[in-house]
């Protein structure tokens, strides 16, 4: 029973940070239909964002977040407004093509930079260590990443639903052409939610240091998980991708805990299940 | 959504141009100008044959796909196990792998052809890791991580032993992708090629002309798959093992590399972009690893953003403006 509810609970944080780190994939690609393998290269760098101003500017790890949604944000619309606004139009080739080089570089970099190893992260002592919940030990870290995203999410689903922002967004999203000729200013939506998007995922990089862990593979290793999730969660929503996020995230932890014999195997099963039988996705906005 | 709008449609026509035939030509001279270079000569071919395999379907029939190493992978291991358990007579065991790999090509096809390109590429990439993760937890059958070792192979047609030199491995990976290179130029030039461009180009009106789209999407994937199964299999026979990358991601993505860097719709872009590419990664590499891939990723995005239709575009454009100079 304990270890059911440890997997579960193990599953929904893995899940959350999937999901911080993957909701600016979902819109992008809801909004600009735009096949983008190099998401996570901006979770990689709000990580090391992370782990420079820790080890050497002695900041504690909490200050250290905004700074990394900041600088993944400010990379964000640096390469949305200089390379990634001249391919919305292009095939999706092409698409593919200079997302994966932009990995590749951002690998290289990052090796060049940091060398190959692992990461340290040093946890301010209040999140470490163990808290007791209805009999069950979980791991304080592990409940503040939950209650970060689920304050995420809220403002995210406010400033979508609730603002002026948020109705321009989703009407670029349903037909950016319609958009346009209302008035909406199309590509100022598209640059800041970029921006908002990878902000959101260099925050995930940095909060997920603890728990995925942080070298210059990132961006690859977690490729196929960001991609599922916009994929499984239909592209451009938020029900879709937490859901998506959080559903990965429990079956990954529990076919690496129960099965580890056929590994992360079962998880490239699921995907392509969910992919035949939900081609459009789970939530997805367009049929 | 073309990805090569500015190749002319022909009618199919066969005939051999002296260009191809001295391009055939090269590793013939290269076998004698360079003998000290055979190993990476014959791995440049296998490579080209391989990238031939994407072109089929990705330049031809518009199919993106980023596990194409899935059914090199499969080929490389029917081959090598058949030659770790005692069948180590060449030609015999490319058939096998080509068969192998053009049954998991034929049931993956099925998962394909159903999607839009989001869904193609996810599905590719997932039975590509998916197989993967299979070699890499029978590590029983196939050696895991430290790869097949122990293939032996018999001589080829009775008469020639692979010797240390890599000799009769350069003649007979030559012989046997030009093979293949013949086969895939008579399918692309056939009426059945013609219809794959068709259907690249706008996969809903060909259904009103008569044309089964789905059937030939399955076909043509089938061969490809069946193809990349043969190089895979001439990869393992001529360096007698198979490791664990033969089936990874990264081969898949360099593979996509190689043929938009060559030219997306041209068999002969595959060829060229595999060589310039094999070279290139042989010298830069061996200077630093972090470089090369530094160096792949600027390559792709500028080869993206400025250089459409990638060596043979360009070299197509150039001819072009030369003639209408002359």
């Amino acid at each position: 029973m304990t270890s059911v509810l440890g997997v579960l609970f193990d599953g929904v944080t893995y899940g959350c940070l999937l999901f911080v780190m993957s909701i600016g994939l979902s819109v992008t690609m809801g909004l600009m239909n735009f096949i983008n393998l190099a998401h996570g290269a901006f979770a990689m760098v709000g990580g090391y964002v992370c782990v420079v101003a820790m080890t050497r500017m002695g900041l504690p790890f909490l200050a250290t977040l905004p700074i990394a949604f900041a600088a993944s944000a400010v990379l964000g619309v640096i390469l949305e407004r200089a390379l990634y606004q001249r391919l919305y139009r292009a095939p999706h080739l092409d698409q593919v093509m200079f997302s994966i080089g932009l990995v590749f570089v951002a690998i290289a970099g990052a090796t060049y930079f940091f060398g190959p190893s692992q990461q340290p992260v040093v946890l301010p002592s209040f999140l470490r260590g163990q808290v007791q919940v209805l009999g069950v030990d979980l791991g304080a870290y592990r409940l503040f990443l939950i209650a970060l995203v689920t304050m995420i999410t809220a403002a995210l689903h406010f400033l979508l639903v609730g603002t002026r922002f948020g109705a321009q967004v989703r009407a670029s999203v349903d037909n950016a052409t319609a958009a346009a000729g209302m008035g909406i200013d199309v590509n100022l939506v598209f640059a800041v939610t970029f921006a908002l998007g990878s902000g959101l995922a260099g925050l995930g990089g940095g909060l997920g240091i603890d728990v995925l862990g942080l070298d210059p593979t990132f961006p690859l290793k977690y490729m196929v998980y960001f991609l599922l999730v916009v994929a499984v969660g239909g592209a451009g929503t938020i029900k879709g991708a937490l859901v998506a996020a959080i559903v990965l995230g429990v079956f990954d932890v529990a076919g690496k805990y129960y099965v580890p014999q056929i590994g992360a195997f079962f998880i490239y099963f699921l995907m392509v299940v969910l992919l035949l039988l939900f081609p459009a996705g789970l939530f997805g906005r367009r049929t | 959504m073309s990805v090569t709008a500015s190749i002319p449609f022909r009618l199919p026509n066969d005939h051999w141009r002296p260009l191809e035939i001295v391009f055939w030509l090269l590793p013939v001279i290269a076998y004698f100008i360079f003998p000290d270079y055979l190993v990476l000569a014959s791995q440049i071919l296998i490579v080209g044959l391989f990238a031939v395999t994407l072109d089929l379907i990705l330049g031809y029939a518009g199919i993106i796909s980023l596990g194409q190493a899935a059914f090199f992978g499969v080929g490389a291991y029917t081959a090598g196990l058949l030659a770790v358990h005692g069948w180590g007579e060449p030609l015999t065991g490319l058939l096998a792998a080509a068969v192998g790999a053009g049954i998991v090509g034929f049931l993956t096809s099925f998962l394909v052809v159903r999607g839009q390109d989001l869904t193609r590429l996810m599905v590719t990439l997932g039975i590509g890791l998916m197989l993967f993760e299979a070699a890499n937890k029978a590590a029983f059958v196939t050696g895991g991580v430290d790869g097949l070792s122990g293939v032996v192979m018999w001589k080829v047609l009775g008469l020639f032993d692979f010797d240390i030199n890599g000799r009769t491995a350069f003649w007979y990976t030559l012989m046997v992708v030009f093979t293949l290179f013949v086969i895939a130029r008579r399918i692309v030039n056939s009426p059945f090629g013609l219809s794959l461009r068709g259907i690249r180009e706008g996969p809903r009106r060909m259904p009103a002309i008569g044309s089964p789209v789905p059937r030939r999407l399955i076909a043509i994937f089938t061969v490809s798959a069946a193809m990349a199964g043969v190089a895979g299999g001439l990869l393992a026979q001529t360096t007698q093992f198979v490791g664990i990358d033969s089936l990874g991601f990264p081969r898949s993505a360099e593979l996509l590399i190689i043929v938009v860097l060559g030219g997306v719709g041209r068999l002969y872009g595959a060829m060229i972009g595999a060589a310039v590419f094999m070279i290139a990664k042989d010298y830069l590499s061996g200077q630093n690893p972090v470089y090369w891939q530094f160096w792949i990723g600027i390559l792709l995005i500028v080869v993206v953003l400025f250089g459409r239709g990638g060596i043979m575009g360009r070299a197509e454009a150039l001819w072009a403006r030369l003639r209408r100079r002359a």
